[in-house]
């Protein structure tokens, strides 16, 4: 059982890589196939529910979305107050789509990577070397994308709110204020490298703090796919009970955290 | 930990998902929402506004029947002197016409007395003209007598 059971957890850990050797330019079939598949679920049922929405008698589905939009609006419209066509739109996408990439882990966790393999062993592959993970935001690449393109949306809402030479000007003279020329010189490289810890730490927190809680849950999932069937559910359904908590929260935090980033982004210092 | 183009693709996804979601989701569903919003919100000011044009027209009601009867009291107020008034009037009327019956009954009365007074004078005159000419009868000769006789009969 033991080196099965490394085996087993290597198994489940192990990307479908676009090739064997790896490397920069191979791809993560899983992550990128199934996020795509989730981003297009989102949007094709949230467009199809804006574009028949009614003003009278709105139907249960619409009711649900309607609740999400107003949820979103309400935080973003209380924390960000600036004006801005991108931000609220920017933080829906996110809460939806981190919570369908996190609600994949909901589904057994040898359900996918089974069906997989029987699919691969039907297309002539080994199916011990058929790969397939299914929470893409247990993917560092899915939640670095996120958060590194929160940071782009970051330097953007700052340049647009105080022009690229106010950005540029406040990259070196915050957080430490001074009064003198000699001052402001000697201040400068210390609030550039305050400023750089900064904004490199907002996309790291998001995409670590993401990634750490659905790559454990998976893990923990997969540990105690590990013990005998008939003891599982004591263990299993206690931990999706609690994850069903974690998928909301890390997609609501997520969210939050994107609005207020990007809140501060316009704020002048 | 591995990074590789997978994060570049889920970027790229990222970027076509939010633009979508500001292009083709986020406008019309907010719109519509406000839109809702204020429809609410005509609607009950316009129920406020109804319950407070019922609150006039009730007042207005009200004082308009106030004044209604006030009127009608007036009116039989009115109504009751007119009667009177009638009333009198007529009282007055009759009673003259009344007294202009009698004076009429009266003066009837008072020429037929006077002829009834007549008619007996003439007989009482020729009764006496008969008596006198059954005592005289011998020693009258009426036709030397007529002019007596005549002014004896006109005497009554």
């Amino acid at each position: 059982m033991a080196s099965n059971a490394t085996e087993y957890i290597q198994h489940h850990l192990t990307f479908w890589n676009s090739s064997h050797e790896g490397g920069f330019w191979s791809l993560h079939v899983d992550t990128f196939s199934i996020s795509l598949l989730l981003g297009f679920l989102f949007v094709g049922i949230f467009a199809k529910v804006a574009r028949n929405a009614k003003l009278e008698n709105p139907g249960r589905l619409q009711l649900f979305v309607e609740s999400i939009v107003e949820m979103v609006d309400t935080q973003v419209k209380e924390i960000f107050h600036a004006k801005s066509k991108v931000i609220a739109p920017l933080a829906l996408t996110i809460f939806c789509w981190v919570f369908l990439m996190n609600a994949m882990d909901m589904l057994p966790v040898d359900l996918l990577p089974w069906i997989a393999g029987n699919v691969g062993a039907a297309l002539g592959h080994d199916p011990h070397h058929v790969y397939f993970r299914v929470v893409p935001s247990a993917d560092v690449n899915a939640t670095f994308a996120m958060s590194l393109s929160v940071m782009l949306c970051i330097i953007g809402f700052s340049i647009s709110a105080k022009g690229l030479g106010g950005w540029i000007k406040e990259l070196f003279t915050a957080p430490f204020h001074a009064e003198s020329l000699p001052m402001i010189i000697i201040l400068a490289p210390v609030n550039f490298a305050f400023q750089l810890v900064e904004l490199a730490a907002k996309p790291i927190s998001l995409a670590l703090r993401l990634f750490g809680n659905m790559y454990s849950g998976e893990l923990i999932f997969i540990l105690i796919a590990l013990l005998p069937w008939g003891v599982q559910w004591a263990l299993g359904a206690p931990w999706a009970i609690f994850h069903i908590l974690v998928i909301t929260l890390q997609a609501f935090v997520f969210m939050m955290l994107t609005i207020v980033y990007l809140s501060l982004a316009v704020e002048h210092h | 930990m591995e990074f590789n183009v997978t994060l570049l693709g889920q970027a790229i996804t990222f970027a076509i998902l939010v633009w979508f979601t500001m292009k083709f989701v986020w406008p019309p569903l907010t719109n519509m929402m406000e839109e809702r919003a204020k429809r609410i919100a005509d609607g009950l000011a316009a129920a406020e506004r109804g319950k407070q044009d019922l609150e006039a027209a009730e007042k207005r009601v009200a004082d308009e029947l106030r004044q209604a009867k006030q009127k009608a009291t007036e009116l039989v107020i009115a109504a009751e002197k007119r009667a009177s008034q009638i009333v009198e009037e007529a009282k007055d009327v009759a009673r003259t016409e009344g007294a202009k019956l009698v004076a009429d009954a009266k003066a009837q009365i008072d020429q037929e007395v006077l002829r009834a007074k007549e008619a007996l004078r003439e007989q009482v005159a020729g009764l006496a003209v008969a008596g006198a000419e059954k005592i005289l009868r011998k020693e009258i000769d009426a036709a030397k007598h007529a002019d007596l006789l005549a002014s004896i009969k006109a005497e009554f």
